[in-house]
């Protein structure tokens, strides 16, 4: 979006009088701001090509190797990827996030919707909008390691208000039923001020006049909202859909602080498993290989959203 | 579009750039004029001090020899040090561990020291028995022992003196999986509801604990050395066909099903929390915390037990005796050499300085470890006893035939820790049967090996 324009190296010429009296230095001059354009991009393109580019033709190239990090890789073309369709661990793996994903992005995005909606429609308050930013700023391990010492069965003040409540404990990381929906609560928690912030930015886009006219009609605030507010914000949801569910799969600080992948591979989601075979178990080549179909499930999924949701094209205009 | 792009370079990226950006931070070359800088990597911070001091003492004694210490923390030490081995920039010498040194063994990053321990002659008795075994493969000695460790109990002395239980009963305690002997019948008393009933009272509640008797350790890997792997061994189980370098793991022995289900009917009594309902916190913590009386400790753990600031006093007892005996895991640590090293005979002569009693004597009389050689352990037991700590329960073990044994080191190590540490929480949860769900996973270890 829009990079490509930039890339576009600047055309010949510069002004409306171009062709009539040029002066005689003029291609030359030309071509010196080409060099300079090229010039300023260099930082970006290079970035782009080293950090980027690079990786992913080598990460492509491990997933064909067998390679442990310390000898050299060899080649065993498709081998890691028939490994694949045998691996348990790895269909778990796919499982246990998907279902992390519904659950998060399920919970966040119509806890972001209510609040955005409750931002737009009741108070404009920028101290509010601040607040709700706070958890996304706490870094991820900081927020695992809070929660898991909230949530602790034993010493947590959770359950510590839950039993002097009479609802008993519970191990909120450690039961294989709770761990999953707990780990979600959690991201949950740190996400949605930000997810509500965008919803919010996109609210903003919807001529005010609109909502005017549909209260002198004696819309409510519900009809407003489904009527108005939903499908004008369509874009800006798609948007946030597509990088809440790519964010979504790439759970992986809140788990490794937390549950570890347990109890019983209960939260042991991709992309700890992606880590554990690389640098715990030394299997560069299959975690590559992992990490290979990861990038085109996610592709395949964006692609599907984003064609669902029309998400190029708005009904503002 | 573009953003998928990004994201789908940045996941690939997270896999390949972690190897190639580390390579960047380069220590720079280090021998000038004839002066030599090695590196050496340790994990334990309460050991960093003593080691110090070796070094300040061995750069004494060669002066064109710096030593330059490196501690990072446990949890990312072996990536630091499989990254830095990637970039061929590795540390000059580093304490490894059995279950992972087989990973560096078999890909060639381990100097070979057997022709120089012949070479000076380097007497392998003084060491304490079985420590120097581990580093060996097929004939290449992969490290010198550096310090040892075994288990066993740590008790909260208020709460069981409270229930009438002291130090002479836990002395002798005897366990069999079917009845639980008189370890079974201590947690039972140790266990206290928050009436104040303990487990042996017919009204005891075990929906209400406030105190559990034991706190057994379910993060234990595949060897289970805090807990099921000690019991199971004092119950005739062993975990492979040789060892070191078995091929072939024994997993569905009944012996360790039974010792399993043992545990798990501790947790049905109500004398262990629930599984699912326990604490992710450390069980040190807990029993810090008052919510426990018993747990299986090792004894690299010992300073936090005789903390003077702890609200709790703590004893060691010895782990109880089992159907063929009283068996504690023993595992030690070495120092390596890279194969890589720049600077082979220098870093060979830290290793053996830290081999030696001039470095273990130091590191004994700090009292954080138990270090390998004989003399370094006498050092370590009398400061304890200086502090007025008994850790005998911990020597003991060493002292008596067969009242040790080793922890599996075989290749796949770090692969097979989660699927045998998952069949076993599955039991524990009561998902699967012990026999079934061990036999399962034994498959599968076994697998790796063809």
């Amino acid at each position: 979006m829009g990079a490509e324009t930039a890339v576009a190296p600047p055309q010949k010429g510069t002004g409306p009088d171009q062709g009539a009296a040029r002066p005689p230095g003029g291609s030359r001059r030309a071509r010196d701001d080409r060099r300079a354009a090229w010039l300023f991009l260099a930082p970006a393109l290079i970035g782009f090509a080293l950090f980027y580019a690079y990786p992913t033709v080598r990460g492509f190239y491990y997933s064909l190797t067998d390679y442990n990090l310390l000898s050299d890789p060899v080649f065993t073309g498709v081998d890691n990827y028939r490994d694949l369709i045998g691996d348990e661990q790895f269909f778990n793996a796919l499982k246990v996030t998907g279902y992390y994903v519904v659950l998060n992005i399920g919970s966040q995005t119509v806890l972001g919707l209510l609040l955005a909606t409750l931002m737009h429609r009741l108070t404009r308050s920028v101290a509010l909008r601040a607040m709700l930013l706070v958890p996304w700023l706490v870094p991820n391990v900081t927020v695992g390691l809070l929660w898991m010492w909230l949530l602790d069965a034993n010493l947590g003040f959770v359950n510590h208000v839950l039993d002097a409540l009479g609802f008993g404990t519970t191990g909120f990381f450690t039961s294989p039923t709770w761990a999953m929906p707990t780990v979600a609560a959690v991201n949950t928690w740190a996400y949605t001020g930000y997810t509500a912030l965008l919803l919010y930015a996109g609210m903003l886009q919807i001529p005010h006049h609109l909502y005017e006219s549909a209260s002198l009609d004696g819309a409510g605030e519900w009809r407003m909202f489904t009527r108005i507010t939903l499908p004008l914000l369509r874009p800006v949801l798609a948007l946030v859909l597509v990088v809440s569910l790519i964010g979504s799969f790439q759970i992986f600080d809140t788990i490794a602080v937390t549950t570890k992948g347990g109890p019983v591979s209960a939260t042991r989601v991709i992309y700890f498993y992606i880590y554990e075979q690389a640098f715990t178990n030394f299997h560069m080549g299959y975690a590559s290989a992992v990490a290979v179909v990861l990038a085109v499930v996610l592709g395949a999924l964006t692609a599907v959203q984003m064609r669902l949701l029309r998400a190029s094209r708005s009904d503002l205009a | 579009m573009r953003t998928t792009h990004l994201r789908i370079g940045a996941a690939l990226l997270c896999l390949s750039a972690t190897v190639s950006l580390v390579s960047c931070s380069g220590s720079g070359d280090d021998s000038a004029g004839g002066r030599t800088t090695l590196d050496y990597w340790l994990w334990d911070d309460r050991q960093l001090p003593a080691y110090q001091e070796c070094a300040t003492a061995f750069h004494k004694a060669n002066p064109d020899i710096t030593v330059k210490i490196t501690q990072t923390a446990w949890a990312q030490y072996w990536q630091n040090l499989t990254t830095q081995l990637t970039s061929g920039d590795a540390p000059d010498v580093w304490t490894d561990q059995a279950s992972y040194y087989p990973q560096f063994a078999t890909s060639n990053q381990l100097l070979d020291l057997q022709p120089l321990v012949d070479r000076d002659k380097v007497d392998l008795t003084a060491y304490q028995d079985g420590l120097t075994e581990t580093w060996v493969k097929d004939g290449k000695r992969y490290g010198l022992p550096k310090d040892w460790d075994t288990m066993a109990l740590a008790y909260n002395t208020a709460q069981l003196k409270k229930q009438g239980v002291d130090a002479a009963d836990l002395a002798d305690l005897t366990w069999n999986p079917s009845d639980g002997g008189t370890f079974e019948k201590t947690i039972a008393k140790a266990t206290v509801d928050t009436h104040g009933r303990n487990g042996l009272d017919p009204d005891f509640d075990k929906s209400k604990v406030a105190t559990y008797g034991f706190l057994p350790e379910w993060a234990d890997g595949s060897q289970g050395q805090n807990g099921w792997g000690d019991l199971a061994a004092s119950n005739g189980f062993t975990y492979l066909d040789k060892n070191p370098w078995g091929t072939h793991y024994k997993y569905d022995d009944p012996k360790l099903a039974e010792t399993v289900a043992w545990f798990k009917r501790l947790i049905d009594k109500g004398y262990s929390p629930r599984f699912d309902k326990q604490s992710s916190v450390a069980n040190s913590e807990l029993l810090a915390a008052g919510k426990g009386a018993i747990m299986v400790a090792g004894s690299w753990t010992i300073s936090s037990f005789t903390d003077p600031k702890s609200k709790q006093k703590f004893a060691f007892a010895p782990l109880p005796t089992g159907p063929v005996g009283r068996k504690s895991a023993i595992n030690g640590l070495s120092d390596a050499i890279y194969a890589g090293t720049k600077h082979q005979e220098q870093a060979w002569k830290w290793v053996k300085f830290l081999a030696s009693p001039e470095c273990q004597d130091r590191v004994g009389e700090r009292a954080v470890v138990f270090p390998a050689l004989k003399s370094g352990t006498e050092k370590a037991l009398a400061a304890h006893k200086a502090q007025g700590h008994d850790v005998s329960a911990f020597t003991d073990s060493t002292t008596t035939e067969g009242g040790t044994f080793q922890l599996p080191v075989t290749e796949h190590g770090t692969e097979i820790n989660p699927m045998v540490q998952d069949a076993i929480q599955s039991v524990i949860l009561g998902q699967a049967k012990p026999q079934a769900a061990l036999k399962a996973v034994n498959d599968k270890v076994n697998g790796l090996f063809k």
